[in-house]
């Protein structure tokens, strides 16, 4: 046998299969316009304070608590501050925390689900058991002892979500990585004398990509919810800063009389929970992700 | 089905192994002690104070002492509450969280499953898409926002219940409801998924053409099946449940264990703070367990792995 060519990975022939993908996920009514809503609401986010004339903390105390109306389109808060800019400075705390912690909770599950799996054997099962032992611990709890012990440090909020959320991750890969390791492809990569890394990430993971999208999508609402429950309790985010968690609380105080307060933060962050649930399901549905688990 | 419990309790005690240790250290490395908040003493008093609750032996003869006084039951003294102990305090506050929890998985349970074999039963009706949106309503409204907007609804604007307290019946009612829906809106979509694939089987076909009422097929021969997911649901469930209650306490002003879990964290009350974590614990790792029989028990093909 002639030594092996330098293989031509043909890229474009596996996208007739993301696009039939896409394709169906268009076709999902209901996830597309979650999708719709999910950028606009990044659009709105990222932007929209740089059109408004309010600063984010620009106090002006002559007008505080101004109901929703021309001027201030949700109103104002305590501080006579402007509801719309804070919900959407909050809207890019919560999201950036949802996107950050969640790409934290993939990097590790994706790793260590894929190492587990690939290598197998006792490995696999010391690997697996800490997850199981980890997975009976009362996550909720220490993610709250580490904000009141540790100070409300926005990074230690990253990862301390991210160290609870990638466990169910590293079960969906390994059990992926598992099934396609017997698959031939496989043993020819290993045939032309590849590194296992190279196995692991061009050949396994890529294979894996249409479970982990679907979870990614589901873990980001998870992700913001804890976020938010914390920072309910007030150990979240710290002013000046808000999340939309921070907002809900302020909100919740002071609903009695100002109700937008606790009314607009709170139906922006449902109907972000909302779209990237439907979002997620429909990708589920698109990719043809069987509910995976070992 | 004794081995099989039996090897699930071995495995239950290097959990709580990691959690006392976990918890214990994490703890004490933290800056600032329960006693710092305190007007400046005089360092004589301090070493008392220290002395007086063991702190000023090594860590890990603290650790030790405190390993023993556990498995004795003892999780000894409050800091932040002179002469009250942590058993006392979790005395006091624990069956108001039990409460407030086991409310709150009935109205789970009670309108989940309704739901749930509703939608199922009457697929593609207009009760079917009721049911599914109230799923997906409760999923997709935190407790946060949802408890605070039935106060101002129910309390505030109607003036039916309370707007906080735990005083009388009526007010377990807004607390119970805003902390089940969420696990109703999951169960009820738990329980439609599963029991439309039941009811597809041919065992299920078998049923009705013996003559088998709707009632008797749905209720004897669908729900068993139907009811996997959610039992295997009811273990994370619980446990959130349980953390939920922080939440619900601190809206609602509840006098529970979940209010006094973070405020002991805020006050750095150690051996509350290591109670209360060791208490949750054993009840999400005991309920688990329970579920994880449960399971066995309704699916034979698991034949105890």
């Amino acid at each position: 046998m002639s030594a092996p060519a330098s293989a031509p990975v043909p890229e474009k022939s596996s996208s007739s299969l993301w696009l039939d993908a896409w394709r169906r996920l268009l076709r999902n009514r209901l996830a597309a316009a979650g999708g719709l809503m999910l950028i606009l609401l990044a659009f709105a986010c990222l932007f929209g304070p740089l059109l408004s004339p309010y600063g984010y903390a620009d106090q002006n105390l002559d007008n505080t608590f101004a109901p929703p109306g021309a001027g201030h389109w949700l109103g104002t808060d305590q501080l006579g501050r402007d509801l719309l800019v804070r919900v959407l400075y909050g809207g890019r705390i919560s999201l950036g925390v949802g996107l950050c912690a969640t790409f934290v909770a993939l990097t590790i599950g994706v790793i260590y689900g894929a190492v587990a799996g690939y290598i197998g054997g006792r490995t696999d099962a010391v690997m697996m058991r800490l997850v199981d032992i980890l997975y009976a611990l009362p996550f909720t709890i220490f993610v709250i002892l580490l904000m009141v012990f540790f100070g409300r440090n926005i990074v230690l909020l990253f990862v301390a979500i991210g160290a609870v959320e990638w466990l169910t991750m590293a079960r969906i890969v390994r059990s992926q990585i598992m099934a396609l390791k017997k698959m031939e492809f496989i043993e020819a990569a290993r045939s032309l004398g590849y590194g296992n890394r190279r196995i692991i990430f061009r050949h396994l993971l890529p294979n894996a990509l249409g479970p982990i999208i679907v979870y990614s999508t589901l873990t980001i609402p998870a992700v913001m919810l804890l976020e938010a429950f914390l920072s309910f309790l007030g150990l979240g985010v710290q002013p000046p800063m808000s999340s939309w968690g921070t907002l809900i609380k302020d909100g919740a105080e002071k609903m009695e009389e100002y109700w937008w307060l606790l009314v607009f933060p709170g139906a922006l962050f449902s109907l972000t929970l909302f779209s990237l649930n439907f979002l997620g399901d429909g990708l589920r549905d698109a990719l043809d992700v069987r509910a995976a688990k070992d | 089905m004794f081995r099989f419990v039996a090897r699930r309790l071995l495995q239950v005690i290097p959990v709580f192994f990691v959690i006392i240790t976990a918890t214990f250290f994490m703890v004490r490395f933290v800056p600032g002690g329960p006693f710092t908040a305190e007007k400046a003493v005089s360092p004589e008093i301090m070493r008392n104070i220290e002395a007086h609750y063991g702190l000023d032996k090594p860590l890990w003869r603290q650790y030790l002492t405190y390993l023993g006084s556990i498995s004795r039951g003892d999780l000894g003294p409050s800091f932040k509450y002179p002469n009250r102990t942590v058993n006392e305090i979790i005395g006091d506050k624990l069956p108001v969280s039990l409460e407030l929890g086991a409310l709150s998985l009935s109205v789970a349970l009670v309108l989940g499953l309704t739901l749930g074999v509703l939608a199922a039963v009457r697929r593609n009706t207009w009760l079917d898409y009721l049911a599914s949106s109230t799923g997906l309503l409760g999923i997709c409204i935190p407790t946060f926002v949802l408890g605070p907007l039935l106060v101002l609804l129910f309390a505030i604007k109607l003036g039916w219940f309370n707007a906080s307290g735990w005083y009388t019946p009526a007010d377990r009612v807004l607390p119970s409801l805003t902390l089940g829906f969420v696990y109703a809106a999951y169960i009820m979509r738990l329980t439609r998924g599963g029991m439309l694939e039941v009811l597809n089987q041919d065992f299920i076909r078998t049923a009705r053409a013996k003559g088998a009422t709707e009632i008797r097929v749905v209720f004897r021969h669908a729900l068993r099946g139907g009811l996997l997911p959610v039992v295997s649901f009811l273990g994370p469930g619980i446990a959130g449940i349980l953390t939920g209650s922080f939440i619900i306490e601190t809206i609602f002003q509840i006098p529970g264990l979940g209010r006094e879990f973070v405020n002991s964290a805020f006050n750095r009350d150690y051996t509350l703070v290591l109670g209360t974590v060791i208490l949750y614990a054993s009840l999400i790792v005991i309920c688990n367990l329970l579920v994880d029989i449960a399971q066995v028990w309704l699916n034979p093909k698991l034949k105890f792995e």
